[in-house]
């Protein structure tokens, strides 16, 4: 989870990504950051994700997006 | 049938009546009755074509459901023997297995939709090659007819298989109900593109008559017959005069051309899918929004979210993501960033699948250079302002106006005219000359050209600039108050004799004021043309 904020932060320092979970709903990620994140999960995780899991619900929360690295690594 | 005739409003009047009448049960077969009667008056031969995407689409979703099937019987079945590699292994020979059937039906449907649409720009540009080469440049144009919505029901049904093999939802077993999924006939010409999951849910369902919904879909019709025939269609003839004639209407007119184009085209494609959106509504069928008042967009990132909705995700879903998290971008992205760090890193990838997402949505709106470059200057201005984000937020953190109405009000313009701008593309012959228009804004422009009668040497008389100020004034005024929510709503809640004062002017509006007649030309939407 902490390299998961690292790499958040990174994106937008301004936000606190512990708490928000409407990252997409309110339109702080938008859909290049989508694109860069999956990009950098799969370096730092190892973790493909597929198109069809970009979905709001998977990315509205650090939390949602944990869950699905982690579902997705099994 | 065009939805702006007299032949049309008979169509729906009839239907509306029998809807109703009829068992519930059959409701959604007299729908598509209606959607092929609807299709076959724009010429039986394009039946064919709509019925191969039915046909083919439907035998693939059921080979990729049963190879899903397959699938989850076997790991069932094997649950305890086979280990995590060996699962593994599986679901990528059966994912591949699939994925070679959706290919098929992509590659068939989109083929499809290349030949009909694209075959005479390609054999264009060869012939252009060859003279530019030296040789004869003589390639016979193909004499193929653009079948009605092609393009539209294509990228419904291709997302709709595309789902199907991601898993999003099990294949309408139905092949009727598909067929009607992929032809029901207000959408059919210019959108929405739906999504089978949403448009299911209320498309094959029963229904009761509801006085409410019945008269907010009679409301929302004649405000898109509003749109079209009062705004739209007359407007469009002083449009036509200044785009036809550019070496006569340059500088000054070339401003108004470009912003009465803009207003032409909001008016005539919101006013379209407000017709569509009602006709569902009366028959009780849920339609998907396809716009958020894009005009008070405050940029063009929000603007495209905000304007023609359905294309945008669709897009998005189906083209972009996949491509950005294709292998390939990804083995892009680990190079980029070894080589140039995270930052620049990040972006190649992504505006690579962007370039591409915005090069595929100008050809989709026409196979010409002009919709190749008005896609790509819409890419250059979304990149260009992605760019720009560390300068905005080093404005919005040195001045506070990021809530002030003066700055919000700035944006909007700011948005509107750069939309307008780029959409010239739309309007001139030819590429050169769009940019030379564009350029005699700057270089010949006198806005008292404008003065002294000659706006009405355009096509419109005092009479018709005075019906499309109130026009536009009421255009406003209603996307502002939608802000609020549902105007329908709130007016629903008025005393009778107000609402039936508002609906009778409506009516006398479009009845007097639209646009018939020798000059206009009311005889197909923009978007039809897509």
């Amino acid at each position: 989870m902490e390299e998961l904020l690292e790499i958040l932060e990174e994106m937008h320092p301004d936000v606190d990504f512990t708490t928000c979970d409407t990252l997409i709903d309110s339109n702080i990620l938008d859909s290049f950051d989508i694109i860069a994140l999956i990009s950098e999960i799969k370096l730092e995780f190892g973790v493909t994700i597929p198109p069809d899991e970009i979905i709001p619900e998977n990315f509205n929360s650090a939390k949602a997006m944990y869950e699905l690295i982690e579902r997705l690594s099994d | 049938m065009l939805f702006a005739s007299y032949g049309f409003i008979a169509f729906i009047s009839i239907l509306f009546i029998v809807y109703y009448l009829i068992p519930k049960k059959h409701q959604w077969k007299l729908l598509l009755f209606a959607s092929y009667v609807f299709y076959l008056f724009a010429g039986p031969k394009y039946i064919l074509y709509i019925v191969f995407t039915t046909v083919s689409t439907y035998i693939i979703s059921l080979r990729i459901d049963k190879l899903n099937q397959t699938q989850a019987q076997y790991l069932a079945k094997h649950k305890k023997d086979l280990s995590r590699a060996d699962k593994r292994e599986y679901r990528d020979m059966m994912k591949y297995r699939m994925r070679r059937w959706l290919v098929a039906c992509l590659l068939l449907n989109f083929g499809i939709l290349a030949v009909v649409k694209y075959s005479n720009f390609a054999i264009a540009n060869l012939n252009a090659i060859s003279r530019a080469f030296g040789g004869q440049g003589q390639l016979s144009f193909l004499n193929i007819a653009l079948p009605m919505g092609i393009s539209f029901y294509t990228f419904q049904t291709m997302g709709y298989i595309i789902d199907v093999f991601r898993g999003k939802y099990s294949p309408e077993k139905n092949i009727f109900k598909l067929a009607l999924f992929v032809s029901f006939f207000p959408q059919l010409v210019q959108g929405p593109i739906s999504r089978f999951d949403d448009l299911s849910k209320t498309l094959f369902k029963e229904h009761s008559f509801e006085h409410r919904s019945f008269s907010f879909g009679i409301q929302r019709i004649m405000w898109g017959y509003f749109k079209k025939l009062v705004i739209a269609d007359r407007i469009l003839v002083a449009v036509n005069t200044i785009i036809r004639d550019p070496e006569m209407y340059q500088g000054a007119f070339a401003l108004v051309g470009m912003l009465f184009y803009a207003f032409q085209l909001y008016a005539d494609f919101t006013g379209g899918i407000d017709i569509t959106i009602g006709i569902a509504q009366v028959l009780g069928i849920e339609v998907q929004e396809n716009f958020n008042r894009p005009y008070f967009s405050k940029s063009i990132a929000e603007y495209w979210r905000r304007w023609h909705i359905t294309l945008g995700t669709w897009f998005k879903d189906y083209l972009f993501y996949p491509i950005s998290v294709s292998k390939p971008m990804m083995r892009v992205f680990k190079f980029t960033r070894e080589r140039f760090g995270g930052a620049i890193g990040r972006r190649i990838p992504v505006y690579i699948s962007t370039i591409t997402v915005w090069f595929v949505t100008g050809i989709w709106h026409g196979s010409s250079w002009n919709f190749i470059a008005w896609g790509l200057a819409n890419c250059v201005v979304i990149i260009i302002s992605q760019e720009l984000e560390p300068f905005y937020a080093w404005f919005h953190s040195k001045f506070n106006v990021r809530n002030a109405f003066g700055f919000r009000l700035f944006q909007v313009v700011r948005t509107v005219l750069l939309m307008s701008s780029i959409r010239m593309f739309d309007c001139y012959r030819d590429v050169p000359t769009t940019f030379r228009m564009f350029g005699s804004m700057f270089t010949v422009f006198n806005y008292r050209e404008l003065f002294g009668g000659v706006l009405l040497d355009l096509g419109l008389n005092m009479a018709d600039y005075c019906i499309l100020l109130i026009g536009l004034i009421l255009l406003l005024g209603v996307s502002l108050a939608q802000r609020k929510g549902s105007v329908r709503s709130r007016l629903a809640q008025e005393p009778e004799p107000l609402r039936y004062a508002v609906y009778s002017f409506m009516f006398i509006m479009i009845l007097i004021f639209g646009a018939y007649g020798v000059g206009y030309d009311s005889s197909q939407f923009i978007y039809n043309q897509f």
